[in-house]
């Protein structure tokens, strides 16, 4: 680990001062050359690493037999969208992806508004309380499933609530929140709040400065809390296996499981739904993931 | 963080800064605090609603003996009332210290905690070990991003049931490990080999994330305290050691106690690897959840006790990391 780093801060560094003289440059350049693939080396493995077992999903849900993930040498012979298509005409993938889409994007759309006030509350306002606020929003990161769990059933059950999305979408609000706040909190710090001040001048209240102003600044950052909204309800697997009973109202999260727990174990069609489901959480994002490196940063390195 | 500066007027607060008198601070304050307020108010409703409320009903439950037996009910037509009594501290005493707690709990937790720092640790050196690679100006490194955040791109659910097929008895990686002449455990079924497995796809699942904030970190480093140190004559080493770790304290300490608390937490990954095969191998989240849910009767006392003790071991480690990092005068970034 050691003898890496060494070498990537010497390549860090020897690249950065780019008007120096050749013969600086020159003797630099080739101590950067074995670090210099020492780096693609390992990042390469590391990429492999990482696509391999979404590769090799892929690679078996093209075999029509769900024992064929035993034998993936006899897959290269037979290879069929057949899985594809049978999971698309007659199992319950719409009803699924209808429910999914619902709660995840339900969940953008609430968690992203309360968490962007508050954030913006916090990042702006010094009001009585807000340290415990903060503190707060980072103990509710800590709550186990369990502990809201059996609550959460209940009081669902009492408001019935259960089996609908707009309890899941509550529910997820209330494990995403905190976090996409605490996230905003950072980015909003980074705008300067001269722009607010100009805002206040020109005679904007509080909330307009926030709607007409900060808002369009903060797209980055929003998007970012819109990322981790959408894969958090998109994901979660616990509360949605309990609060889901109707088979047509499942995520994917609980569709996926009912393949293998019907008494044999579908496992190529399995494959196929997964790999159906992982596109287009992967298309969205990839839409954001530009902002997703500046946008995290705020939200960890500014205090 | 001894003065604070009130942004939506620019006016500095502090403790040592002077302060307007108390009449002029209520009729200045009111306006501003009532933006304020409002603007918390939805988070406070929804948390206070779905977290406080369940909180506070949970730690009712775990004095009770509820479980799914004779707690109120709809069956048909008929609705059940709920008979549950209350018994004190009778679920804890019973986790803790009552016949089989060994078995029940305390090697439940002993193997929770060997989880959480194994993954933690292995996700922080790996992920700062190649957010430094990527750091560099490198050919391709768009590409290896894109590449590398492809484990946090897939949902979790579908890249566990990937990593299921892989691990499964003769499956690909027993293959290739039978191929190179190697022992093949048996991945899902003996319970080292769980708990290896279990580490292991933890691992490649979260180091992205790590690797991304600590990218961030390193990119909001100012070059000119490395040329700066060059010029000091520090060699690699030490400009790693003086200017880059100290410049990513703020981020490691923030994503590390994250990544404590999520990994503490992490429920998706086992429960997904194993289901409800595993006994030995379910950390305290997955085998609360199994009293709660994975059971009849349902014992939603228990359950609820379990997660009460690992929200109070979660808040006493997360006092004690801050403790020690103000000893240390560092900031937490919140």
């Amino acid at each position: 680990m050691s003898t890496t780093t060494v070498e990537t801060s010497a390549a860090v560094t020897g690249e950065r001062p780019a008007p120096a003289p050749p013969a600086r440059a020159d003797r630099r350049g080739r101590r950067g050359l074995g670090a210099t693939l020492a780096s693609h080396g390992i990042l390469i493995v590391a990429s492999l690493v990482a696509l391999f077992p979404i590769a090799w999903l892929v690679f078996l849900s093209l075999g029509p037999d769900k024992d064929d993930y035993l034998h993936p040498g006899r897959i290269w012979g037979k290879m069929t969208f057949d899985n594809y298509s049978f999971v698309l005409q007659n199992t319950n993938f719409f009803e699924w992806l209808k429910s999914s889409l619902i709660v995840s994007l339900g969940t953008t759309v609430i968690g992203v508004l309360v968490a962007a006030t508050t954030g913006y509350a916090v990042s702006r306002m010094r009001f009585p309380g807000y340290k415990k606020l903060m503190w707060v929003l980072l103990v509710t990161q800590m709550f186990p499933i369990a502990v809201l769990i059996v609550p959460m059933y209940q009081i669902l059950s009492e408001l019935q609530l259960i089996d609908s999305y707009l309890g899941l979408i509550l529910v997820y609000c209330s494990t995403a929140v905190p976090y996409s706040a605490w996230l905003l909190k950072g980015y909003f710090d980074t705008i300067p709040f001269e722009i607010d001040e100009a805002g206040r001048v020109d005679g904007l209240t509080p909330f307009g400065t926030f709607w007409r102003l900060i808002l369009p600044l903060a797209k980055p950052g929003l998007a970012v809390a819109a990322f981790y909204n959408f894969i958090t309800a998109f994901g979660e697997v616990a509360f949605a296996s309990t609060f889901m009973l109707d088979d047509k109202k499942y995520t994917f999260a609980v569709g996926l499981q009912s393949f293998v727990s019907q008494h044999d174990a579908q496992r190529n069609l399995m494959a196929a739904t997964a790999v159906l489901v992982a596109i287009p959480v992967s298309a969205f994002f990839y839409l954001v993931q530009r902002n997703l490196v500046t946008g995290l940063t705020a939200g960890g390195t500014k205090g | 963080m001894t003065v604070a500066i009130d942004r939506a007027t620019g006016e500095r607060r502090g403790d040592r800064a002077p302060r307007p008198g108390l009449g002029q601070r209520l009729k200045h304050g009111y306006q501003k605090h009532w933006y304020a307020y409002a603007m918390i108010a939805p988070v406070a409703v929804v948390l206070g609603v779905l977290v406080l409320y369940p909180l506070v009903y949970g730690l009712y439950l775990t004095l009770t003996d509820a479980n799914s037996l004779n707690s109120a009910r709809t069956i048909g037509v008929n609705h059940i009332d709920a008979t549950y009594k209350f018994i004190g501290l009778d679920n804890y005493a019973d986790i803790l210290w009552g016949p089989t707690a060994y078995d029940r709990f305390w090697s439940h937790f002993i193997w929770t905690i060997v989880w959480t720092a194994l993954c933690v640790a292995l996700h922080y050196f790996i992920g700062l070990g190649l957010a430094l690679l990527l750091n560099q100006k490198l050919r391709g490194r768009t590409f290896y991003r894109l590449v590398l955040i492809l484990p946090w791109a897939v949902p979790t659910f579908v890249t566990v049931f990937g990593w299921r097929f892989m691990l499964a008895d003769g499956g690909v990686i027993n293959a290739g490990l039978d191929a190179l002449h190697l022992p093949t455990p048996l991945w899902l079924e003996d319970t080292f080999w769980q708990r290896f497995a279990a580490i292991m796809v933890n691992t490649w699942c979260g180091v992205p994330f790590m690797m991304v904030s600590l990218l961030g970190g390193l990119q909001s480093i100012d070059a000119s305290l490395y040329e700066a140190a060059e010029m000091d004559g520090a060699n690699a080493w030490q400009r790693f050691r003086y200017v880059t770790l100290p410049g990513l304290r703020t981020v490691s300490s923030t994503v590390v106690l994250l990544g404590i608390i999520w990994t503490f937490n992490q429920f998706a990954v086992i429960f997904l690897l194993f289901g409800n095969t595993a006994p030995e191998a379910q950390i305290l989240v997955t085998w609360a959840y199994q009293l709660g849910f994975g059971q009849q009767p349902r014992d939603f006392a228990q359950s609820a006790a379990y997660g009460i003790l690992l929200l109070a071991i979660l808040i006493v480690f997360t006092s004690f990391y801050r403790r020690w990092l103000n000893r240390n005068e560092q900031q937490l970034a919140i």
